[in-house]
This record gives structure tokens, sequence and C-alpha cells, in this order.
């Protein structure tokens, strides 16, 4: 791919990022299933690693915002949190009966369980379209897009910025986690949705066939991750790159550069919301629960300890952070389970104080290091003086 | 000269009770290098921002408009419609884009379309190459032209950020103290381009540096503003002549009157 708006060899860089992020994740999709099958990999660390893969997407739709925009927002899983419910509910309907009321013989309008228990008689009109999985594939894209354009249309038009934006977004997300936790809004109340049975007919629950449907899973969602860095590295390239990461640097020269910088912006967050929406839709069947809990403050702001540990501003960091800290977490809450907030404190702290451009800039700070150490007197002045590659 | 190309009248602008600008008339025409001077607070940098957008006047008309077309009302408009219509600035302090290479700040800056679709399908056609190249030569940052803008020195800055204005070239440019930072040479340098600049594009300067006016103000037009309106307007000598300038500015500036 070439670059439309490049003039010069910097981008070599910036394909090398991308050539490492694809060759890892075609691995991964390869290796990963079939260690698996072969029974190497367990059932449960596969489906862990396919969860994994999910937060990745939650980080880059931040790192998109937060890392090439400059905008801050702690509303990211809001928008997994609606794909994932907009999937759900074609799961929900999917369970029919094999639910437990239908199986005491007490569910004949066969309604997901929660709404039986609610005392519900009926399917709510707004659920029918759901029984189809083409409706439900579509609304994982369209109704966290239209809440993003809509929310991020007024926010934008009046130039809200900075930490105001961040605390809107944080709010936007707190307010629909409490309107999740209500019954009436018959989504599953603070229950959420559970106790999956199918996806597109095949089982997800079965001893024999579940695992398979779990590899199906994801190789789906380790392209999708794939799919999405592609079009994130494709953007970088274009000239829509360049305008985005200027409304970073300097949002006012872009202004005045005659660029509508509310349109760039609105764009990007409505790109951003989907990716986590779809994020949030393949997590779903794998991790086999949504609830609101997935939209309170701390989940958006641990997607943003991610970015910031891998780096932002990069593709690859924010893959490194996602599934770095939630294998760490993994780990840590079995062998100190008390101390993992404290852990997670400290590596963003040592992050922000030590490593601000996150593990990926961990190389090139060694390197500089080795050399600044090395006798070679004119080092740092080259180093100076080099012309620099617009951003590793 | 006929019709003014941008038209500034009774317009007042106060902050908080402070009157930045009060009830100011000026006129450019076309093809004309106006230079406007003014000791600090005499309200130069308010009066580019009501100009493109950036402030909103209390009172007054703002106007835009060769003879040709209708002309538009500034007012109404913000910051980006009224760059489309051709008035580029150049700020104060320069601000290029700092992470991007030169030659991203000129791609950025250069004329054509600014929307969000045709951005992402944009692809650098072999004339714009070739105007970047020859504002490069320009501004001499040829050399320099994949170095992160950032690490520029200030003279160098300033100068990327008028390449960038003529890169958008714009029928009016707006240039904010364009010599602040630079050395003797640097600055005359910039004095030269400005001038050449006239004719073709209609300019208004802003600036400090006496001797850097009296190069760009030879037989052009200077505006001395004081407290927020048109103290004097003239040829540079009448203007250093008068004694109301004398008194409010070059008497008691560090520039001296020489």
């Amino acid at each position: 791919m070439s670059s439309p708006t490049s003039s010069h060899a910097s981008f070599g860089a910036r394909h090398r990022e991308f050539l490492v992020v694809g060759v890892l994740l075609a691995l991964l999709t390869v290796v990963f299933p079939v260690l698996n099958a072969y029974g190497v990999i367990s059932n449960f660390t596969l489906t862990l690693w396919g969860k994994y893969l999910c937060y990745a997407l939650l980080g880059l739709s931040v790192d998109l915002l937060w890392g090439y925009t400059g905008l801050l927002s702690l509303g990211q899983a809001l928008f997994f949190s609606l794909g994932g419910y907009m999937l759900g509910m074609h799961l929900m309907l999917l369970i029919g009966p094999l639910g437990s009321y239908a199986k005491a013989g007490q569910n004949p309008a066969g309604l997901p369980d929660f709404m039986v228990f609610l005392g519900h008689t009926f399917l709510p009109p707004f659920w029918r379209p759901f029984n189809s999985f083409g409706f439900a594939a579509v609304m994982v894209f369209v109704l966290p897009g239209l809440l993003a354009l809509i929310f991020g249309f007024l926010a934008f038009r009046s130039r809200i910025k900075g930490v105001y934006f961040s605390i809107l977004t944080q709010a936007l997300t707190y307010a629909s986690m409490i309107l999740f936790f209500r019954n009436d809004l018959t989504m599953g109340g603070n229950n959420g949705f559970t106790d999956f049975k199918f996806i597109l007919g095949h089982s997800l629950d079965d001893k024999i066939t579940g695992p398979a449907t779990m590899r199906g899973l994801f190789v789906v969602s380790s392209v999708v991750l794939l799919l999405v860095c592609l079009f994130c590295h494709w953007l970088n390239g274009t000239k829509f790159g360049l305008v985005r990461q200027a409304i970073r640097d300097g949002e006012n020269r872009v202004l005045f550069s005659g660029y509508a910088t509310a349109h760039y912006k609105l764009f990007i967050f409505v790109v951003a919301a989907m990716i986590a929406a779809i994020g949030g839709a393949l997590f779903v069947p794998q991790a086999g629960i949504i609830n609101p809990d997935q939209m309170s403050p701390a989940k958006s702001i641990e997607a943003v300890v991610w970015v910031a540990v891998g780096g932002r501003g990069t593709i690859i960091g924010p893959i490194i952070g996602a599934i770095g800290i939630n294998a760490l977490r993994s780990w840590a809450t079995h062998a100190y389970p008390d101390s993992w907030l404290i852990i997670l404190g400290a590596i963003f702290l040592v992050v922000v104080l030590f490593l601000p451009g996150g593990v990926v800039s961990l190389p090139a700070k060694l390197t500089s290091l080795w050399r600044r150490r090395s006798p070679a007197p004119s080092a740092p002045a080259v180093a100076v003086t080099k012309p620099a590659p617009d951003r590793a | 000269m006929s019709h003014p190309i941008l038209s500034v009248e009774d317009v007042s602008k106060t902050y908080d009770g402070f009157k930045a600008i009060t009830d100011l008339t000026f006129y450019l025409f076309p093809g004309e290098l106006r230079t406007v001077i003014g000791p600090n607070g005499a309200g130069k940098s308010t009066f580019f921002d009501l100009i493109t957008g950036r402030a909103r006047p209390d009172k007054g008309k703002i106007e835009f408009g060769a003879s040709t077309a209708p002309s538009q009302d500034l007012t109404k408009l913000n910051e980006y419609e009224i760059n489309r219509l051709g008035i580029g600035r150049k700020f104060q302090t320069p601000s290029v884009f700092v992470e991007h290479s030169v030659w991203h700040n000129l791609v950025l800056s250069l004329k054509g379309s600014r929307g969000v679709f045709a951005s992402l399908f944009h692809r650098l056609s072999s004339t714009e190459r070739d105007r970047i190249d020859e504002l490069l030569k320009l501004i001499r940052l040829d050399g320099k032209r994949d170095w992160k803008a950032g690490l520029l020195a200030h003279g160098e800055k300033q100068w990327l950020e008028i390449g960038m204005l003529l890169a958008q070239d714009p029928k009016v440019l707006l240039v904010d103290e364009p010599a602040a930072g630079m050395s003797d040479e640097e600055t005359h340098r910039t004095g030269e381009l400005l001038l050449s600049l006239a004719g073709k594009h209609s300019l208004v300067v802003i600036e400090h540096d006496m001797t850097f006016v009296r190069q760009i103000a030879r037989d052009n037009p200077v505006t001395v503003l004081h407290q927020g309106h048109v103290l004097c307007e003239g040829k540079f000598d009448e203007v250093q002549a008068n004694p109301m300038v004398r008194e409010v500015y070059l008497g008691r500036g560090k520039h001296g009157t020489r």
C-alpha cells in the first residue's frame, strides 16, 4: 500500500508496525485453535484469549480517539456493552425451550427467563426483530453508532474539549448503566443476559460441540481484530489521518486552515464506537454473559489504562496493553487476589512517570540508553539533528 | 482603488469590561500591503480574532468581498468558513503541527477540499507535489522537508507557517508578528517575501520591529492602533512624524524613533 500523502521514507516504520501486528495476529488465528483442537491449550484458556481479543478491539477504539485524536473518551465501555447487548438479545431469544422456565413448562410464550420471572406474558415489541441474527448484527453497529453520532454532534458542536469531554462521556456511560439496571427496560436488569445456548445453530455450552463453536468465535474475533488493525493502518496513511493527528496537536491551527474539526471528530467518534461495539458483540457469546457492570466507570478507565500501558498512538500498543493487562489480571487474581488493584495502579503510575510512550516505546528507549553509554561522542548530536520519523 | 476587499466598520469588542476594540473602522483594498502597529494592548491581535471568527464583535460590521462578488458578512461565519473564503492567518506564536513533518504541514495546508470523506481518499496530484516543492524552496526548508516541524528553529517555524499560509492561496493574509525570533538577515528576507506577495494578495501585517516596518511599509500605508481604535493612518514617515503617535508609541517605546 502506498501512502497518498507522503513524500518520503518515514512510512517504512509505519508499515513495519502493521506487518508485526498482522503476522502475530495471523499466527494467533491459526495456532491457538489448532493447539486447542489437539488438547494442548485448554478450552478455558482459548476462551480467555478470545475475550482478550475483544478487549483489544475496545482498546483500539480508545486509542483511535485518545491516542490519535486527543479525545479522551471514558465512554467506550458503553459502546462495547451496547454492541454486546444487541447480539445478546438475539442469543437470549435462541434459548427457547432450553430455558429453566420452559423446561418446567411455565413459559408458554417462549420468553427469555428473566421476563417470565418479572411476570411478562408477551415479548416486548422492540425485542421481536431480534429473532433475526441479521437484524441483531446490523443493530450492533447502528445503535452504538447512532448514539455516538447524536452525542458527538452535540458535544463537538458545542466545542466541548479536554477533561469536560471525558467527564461527559463518563456521565453518559454511568447514566446508561443506571438505565440498564432498571428491570422495566426489559434488558435483564442487573443480571443482564446469560445462559446462552446457541449462536447461528452452533451450541455454546455443549460438552462435545461447544469447544468447536468457541474455536470458531476465536477465529472470528482474531480476524475482525486483524481487519480493524488494517483499517487503522490505512487510516493513518490518509489525509484524514494527518488531519486527525493535527487536531490532537493543535486544533486551532486546523480550524484556521479551513477544516471543520467537529466533523472530523464526529466521524472518528462514530467509527470508534462501532469498533468497540463489534468487540462487545464478539465478547458476549465467549464470555457467556453481559450485564450493566460492563458499563461501570471502572471498565472504561481500565481500557484507558490498557492503552496507556501498551502505548497510545500506535496500533500494536492497545493490543499489547489489553492482552497483557488482562492476562496479568487472570494470573494476579488467583495468585494475589487482594492486591490486583494495587498492582494495576502501580503499573499505571510507572508507565505514566517513566514510560509515557508505553511498553512499545521500551525498545527505542533502551537502544538510546545503550547508545548514550557507548563511546561514540557524536551520538547525541546526531540524535538531535536527525530528521525524526513522524511517529514511531 | 475601488472596492475594499475587507471592510471593518464601527466595530467594538469588550472582554469582561475591558474595551479591547472601540469603534474601529478599517478598510483593506485589493493588492494592498498594510502594516498595523501599536503598543502592547492596543488590540492588534483581537482585531485579527474578530476578522477570522475567533471572536465575535459586540457591534459593527465586518465584510469581505471583491467588487465582483456580493460581500460576505464575516460576523456570522466561523473560523473554517472564513478561512475557506480566502482569509488566511499566521499567529503571533508560530503555530505549526509540531508532530508532523514539514512536508505534511504543507500537505494539510494546501488549497483543496476540506471535507471528511474527501480526506479519506485524497491523493496528492503531481501538480500539488510540485506546488509543495516550490513552497519548500521559497521558505528555504527544502532540505528539511522530512523533519518534524517541532524540531525546527523558531525562525524556521515562522517561515513554515508563512509557507502554510501561502499553500492555502488566500486572497487576504493576516500576518501577526512574522519577524519575531528571527535574525536580522531572516527578518529582511521575510520582508522581501511579504513585499513580493503584495499585488497578487492583500496583506495585513502586525509588527513591532520598526526596522522591519520601515522595510515593508516603503510606500505602503501604516495604521496605528491605540486603545482599540485607529489613531492615525498614512505613510510610514507621516505616521512617524505624527506627534500623537510619538506620544503613545514611538516616543516611549523601546524601539525609539532614531
